[in-house]
């Protein structure tokens, strides 16, 4: 077996600014898509079933439905509007990126976009959720 | 000393020869039903969330006035298939990304499968058997 000497790779500054595969968009995007993807199927569990009670009686379903209603689920609504919002979005740029060379190439410009966009969706949304949680009539 | 390293790309096992690349049809699926689930969901959040008095309006009432036309129960089962299914498979790539035990993998994957089928049965029936005039007659849609 024939020696052969390398050279150590040299040791990173920082992890923040990431490495040859790790820590830039990409990554970030990749994380993120999974985080929201699992919150979103969780949510959805509980939705299908909260929707289940329909066919029983209107009373019980207004009485689930009004569990929804108060501030800590109305936040919490916020933060799934945010997460449908991220994994829609940036679910199109993966797709762009699979289909385009030019959006592969661009990924990383793209990932800013849709930080943009969903940025915009949810200053739209936050105010508007915001109200209606305050017009709230118990 | 040496070590063998495999190359990248071997499987952990052997792959079973089968007509059908399965893999392939749940790639393309993720894609085709994301684009589709961004318009229902976008809809879906815009009418409920969004349009009229949001959060604060939903009710049994609301629902039966939605799904007095047929449009928004196709609407509504349409996402409830789509998004089961695909949130299922994604779960399903987690799980193959981080459970390496075999009987952990295969049990939390048996799981999901359970979760999805339960779901989209209990859903398409609340969906289908929905009907809003035996409990009151006197919306104004049941005349």
């Amino acid at each position: 077996m024939s020696s052969q000497t390398i050279d150590a790779p040299k040791p990173r500054p920082s992890r923040l600014g990431g490495t040859l595969y790790r820590g830039r968009e990409g990554m970030w995007s990749w994380v993120l898509h999974r985080i929201t993807g699992v919150a979103i199927f969780f949510f959805l569990l509980v939705h299908v079933l909260d929707s289940v009670v329909l066919n029983i009686s209107p009373e019980a379903y207004n009485a689930v439905i009004g569990t929804y209603k108060n501030t800590l689920l109305g936040i919490g609504e916020i933060g799934l509007v945010a997460a449908i919002c991220f994994h829609a979005i940036n679910g199109l740029r993966i797709i762009a990126v699979d289909l385009s060379a030019w959006a592969a190439r661009n990924q990383r410009l793209l990932f800013w976009i849709v930080v943009i966009i969903w940025a915009i969706l949810l200053a739209g949304f936050v105010p508007t959720q915001l109200y209606h949680m305050s017009q709230e009539v118990h | 000393m040496s070590a063998t390293i495999e190359s990248p790309r071997t499987p952990v096992s052997p792959r079973k020869k089968s007509r059908t690349n399965w893999e392939k049809w749940g790639w393309i699926y993720m894609r085709v039903s994301g684009v589709v689930l961004v318009i229902l969901i976008f809809g879906h959040l815009f009418v409920n969330l969004v349009a009229g008095q949001g959060i604060a309006a939903i009710d049994w009432a609301f629902v039966a006035g939605k799904w007095a036309n047929p449009f928004w129960r196709i609407w509504d089962g349409l996402m409830l298939w789509l998004a089961l299914i695909h949130g299922g498979n994604g779960m399903r790539t987690l799980v193959n990304d981080y459970a390496h035990n075999v009987t952990v993998n295969r049990v939390l994957k048996w799981a999901i499968l359970l979760a999805v089928v339960i779901l989209i049965i209990l859903g398409t029936y609340t969906v289908t058997a929905f009907d809003p005039c035996p409990t009151d007659p006197s919306l104004s849609f049941c005349k």
